[in-house]
């Protein structure tokens, strides 16, 4: 067991884990901040996305050691602005089904637009084939993101 | 998903009076009364289980359905808020816990509106009445001179007006009338509107609590280690290796394998990877999919059990050579949904308490209650003096089904009375695939013919695999009603000879409901192989099949109708193709029509248009989330979704070789509803079946490649 020092969305939080512990657990567990969530536990669904420097990252397959003195945000993080526009967006065009993705789905684009506030068409598309939903939401994130591009969401 | 008989209103509504004073209406209530929660008083107008008003105008709706995504969390309380004339703002939704006084709790079969319209519209209507008669009995006027508008109850003579609010404690006291008027449909302001969802804000935020994100109080972590083949059992096991490890608090054995105790949720999975486990095989050690397929092939060419029979299909008067012959195959499925089962379980000597994300928490309930050995649920609602089982039902991170089975509930209530705490079971994604409950893998002998006028005057189909039904209850079935796997095999077209047979063939792998069930598998077959007689007609599949049905039929309507928006006339470039099929169930009716390119044997999904008639509709916005949803979810089992079984195990383990569609292989859906005022229908499964058959037809379309077998394989 070690202590490791995480910032997470702007406030230090102390935890004590092995140093191997997905960042995740260390989330979801340790800190209760369970809008991150589990799915396939292998970084290949993104449903546990969040962003460490600003870059997304599958918090899964990260480890606790290496999220140490970076500066996390999770959706909990995110939603201290209720007013996003991504939120706008995705609450205008009812995106959310049973809910469970749309964290994972909503960090990636957020890190994909501070990149890239224009990103093409392919962009988005690579980068949200690496989320994984399982209700079928996927025609409305296009339309959420589409209205988010074009400035229409603001 | 099952078969259900209609109610009448009559059925639904029973008063039923109470020691404590005041009347209490239920949806049907079959073991006497329950009374009310205790919170309920003078201060709270609640004439039914579904609705609760305040003093201060507030309207809770109690939901008690499960919310799953389809939205029943906005929908039923948009149905009372409708009868019962109150702004939309002033409603509240609580998720009831499991317990009888709701009338049955299951979240299957497309039902959670068509079984709650009419109770909840009675709710509202009774609620409104109550306080139309609260507020003529203060003004000393008739009710005829009382209308309700907006969470007010108006004096028509003078324009004066009580909120609900001041009311709620007059109403209270006064018997809960019976009968009464509903309202008519042209009248409605809320019902049919695209109503935004209630519970969408909190998931967005990632405050929405699911199943897997509930904590209670000194609760530990667990995880099951499970037997690699089926049937099989732990020989022995050596812990010394995870308990070496300071976060693993230990490991017992429990009905369904070894589950290790940790302190997290990680430390619960490591656990499970760490202990070494020498396995019982059990009897099942060699099947595989192989020797599953075999014994439908044995069966095949039977002549099964007769279900249903139209005109003389042994006897008619055709050559051999105008009869089409083809067998179709179907691979096990399992449910994936993103959130993988848990369960928390807090279980005392005297009463257990669960928190679950269940599509059927009474069943649940009463599982956990006969497994720990509690007083069943008979003596519970009597009040008897007895043990008691809690069942707090929180959201599901999708459910498909999957989360109507009570394994991982009965899992978590046996960890938790073993140890004496409260416990949190997770599966892992590997759990979720390699000890799922599976979708029946099937294989289908087809054969039709047509006349020289081009109509099919013959349809046989032989469905062979095996039964949930029977799995279940453990009883061959026998009678026609007994062959569930049947359950959308027929034609939906006037054709004069018709013969459907059923084989049932016994399986190792455990068999559950999935999104459709045999509505996945059948109209896949049936609407494929109709469209083989088309091309064999020569026929456009359309004309084809419209030449089949009643013109004026709602299901006609949906076909005329889809050929109109998907724009089917149209020419498509080389390489594209369009197919069409048709699904009628769960009380409404759609038409699909998918639009796909083929390049290198790769398909391109291009487009679905679907055209659905439900009846009246509640919120148009589910409606077309639910169609995209159905056919997304139907398009991954159709290009990708296989059960691989091998040497009695579950070979998939994760989303890698259980893949399912991406976000940039969607089409762009179109969903067309019909507006009418017919009793309401299902929807959540409905959208599944056509989808699959209309991409075969669509392959088809494009290349001339006929696609039997499921998942599609062009190369």
């Amino acid at each position: 067991m070690s202590t490791f020092i995480l910032n997470v969305n702007g406030e230090n939080r102390t935890v004590q884990v092995e140093e191997n512990t997905p960042l995740l657990w260390v989330l979801r567990d340790n800190l209760q901040l369970t809008g991150t969530k589990y799915s396939c536990g292998i970084g290949l669904c993104g449903t546990c996305v969040v962003h460490i420097d600003g870059i997304a990252v599958r918090s899964c397959s990260v480890s606790v050691k290496d999220s140490a003195l970076k500066s996390i945000l999770t959706i909990e993080g995110l939603a201290q602005n209720p007013d996003h526009p991504i939120f706008k967006s995705w609450i205008d065009h009812e995106v959310s089904q049973c809910g469970y993705c749309q964290p994972g789905q909503i960090m990636t684009i957020a890190a994909l637009l501070n990149q890239n506030p224009n990103p093409s068409d392919k962009e988005i598309e690579d980068t949200m084939s690496g989320v994984l939903c399982r209700c079928g939401t996927y025609p409305r994130i296009k339309k959420a993101i589409d209205k988010l591009i074009s400035g229409e969401v603001k | 998903m099952k078969k259900f008989k209609k109610q009448t209103r009559r059925e639904f509504i029973k008063v039923c009076s109470l020691s404590a004073g005041g009347l209490f209406l239920a949806a049907y209530v079959p073991l006497g009364c329950s009374k009310p929660d205790r919170e309920i008083s003078s201060n709270i107008l609640s004439p039914s289980a579904y609705l609760k008003i305040d003093t201060s105008g507030v309207v809770t709706v109690i939901v008690h359905r499960t919310e799953m995504g389809q939205g029943v969390q906005t929908s039923l309380p948009m149905i009372v808020a409708e009868e019962l004339e109150v702004n939309w703002k002033d409603i509240r939704v609580e998720q009831a816990d499991a317990d009888e006084k709701y009338g049955e709790q299951m979240t299957t079969g497309s039902r959670s509106i068509t079984l709650s319209f009419d109770p909840f519209r009675v709710a509202g209507a009774t609620a409104k009445e109550m306080l139309i008669i609260a507020a003529s009995l203060k003004w000393g006027i008739n009710q005829t001179d009382c209308y309700a508008q907006n969470g007010f109850i108006f004096n028509n003579i003078n324009e004066n007006k009580f909120s609900y609010g001041e009311l709620v404690s007059d109403a209270a006291k006064l018997p809960v009338p019976q009968n009464v008027k509903l309202k008519d449909p042209k009248d409605y302001k809320i019902i049919g509107k695209r109503i935004k969802r209630l519970d969408t804000p909190a998931k967005l935020y990632g405050t929405a609590k699911f199943g897997i994100d509930v904590i209670v109080p000194g609760m530990v972590y667990a995880a099951v280690k499970r037997s690699p083949t089926l049937g099989g059992s732990v020989k022995s096991f050596n812990a010394s290796k995870a308990k070496a490890n300071k976060g693993i608090l230990d490991v017992i054995q429990i009905s369904s394998g070894l589950a290790v105790i940790a302190d997290s949720t990680w430390n619960a999975f490591k656990g499970q990877e760490l202990l070494e486990v020498e396995w019982n095989p059990g009897p099942h050690a060699n099947v595989n999919n192989e020797s599953i397929r075999n014994s439908f092939l044995t069966k095949l060419d039977t002549d099964g059990t007769e279900v249903i029979k139209i005109g003389d299909p042994d006897n008619i008067d055709i050559n051999n050579e105008n009869i089409l012959n083809a067998v179709y195959e179907l691979p096990f499925l399992v449910h994936a949904p993103m959130e993988p089962v848990n369960c928390v379980a807090d279980v005392k000597s005297d009463k257990a308490e669960i928190w679950a994300p269940t599509q059927n928490p009474q069943v649940l309930q009463r599982e956990i209650a006969n497994m720990l050995g509690f007083r069943n649920i008979i003596d519970k609602l009597l009040r008897l003096k007895g043990k008691d089982v809690i069942v707090h039902v929180t959201l599901l991170g999708g459910g498909f089904g999957r989360k109507s089975h009570s394994d991982f509930g009965l899992e978590a209530a046996e960890i938790s009375q073993a140890i004496g705490k409260p416990v949190k079971l997770t599966w892992t994604r590997e759990d979720d695939m390699k000890h799922g409950q599976f979708r029946p893998a099937s294989m289908h002998k087809l054969s039709g013919a047509i006349d020289n006028s081009g109509k099919a005057v013959l349809f046989t189909h032989h469905v062979v695999g095996p039964s949930i039904k029977a799995q279940l209850s453990k009883r061959e079935p026998t009678k026609p009603d007994d062959f569930d796997m049947v359950d959308g095999s027929n034609p939906l077209y006037s054709i004069p000879n018709i013969k459907i047979s059923a084989t049932n063939v016994n399986t190792p792998v455990p068999l559950w409901y999935w999104r459709a069930v045999y509505n996945s598998q059948n109209p896949f077959v049936v609407e494929s192989f109709i469209d083989e007689l088309a091309v064999a007609a020569k026929k456009d599949p359309i004309d084809f099949r419209l030449g089949m049905m009643d013109s004026d039929s709602r299901l006609a309507n949906v076909v005329k109708l889809v050929r109109e928006k998907s724009d089917w006339d149209k020419k498509l470039p080389e390489g594209s193709g369009r197919g069409v099929a048709v699904f009628n169930g769960y009380g409404s009716f759609n038409a699909q029509v998918a639009e796909i390119t083929v390049k290198n044997n790769r398909i391109k999904l291009d487009r679905y248009v679907s055209v659905i008639d439900c009846g009246i509709v509640i919120n148009p916005d589910s409606v077309e989330a639910q169609m995209e949803g159905a056919i997304i979810f139907s398009l991954s089992a159709a290009l990708k979704g296989e059960i691989i079984i091998r040497n009695g195990g579950i070979e998939n383990s994760n989303y890698y070789d259980y893949p399912i569609l991406e976000y940039g292989e969607t089409p762009i859906i179109e969903t067309h509803i019909v507006k009418n005022d017919f009793p309401v229908g299902g929807v959540g499964e409905v959208g599944v079946a056509a989808s699959t058959p209309a991409l075969i037809n669509a392959i088809f379309n494009a290349t001339g490649k006929r696609i039997r077998k499921l998942p599609v394989n062009l190369s």
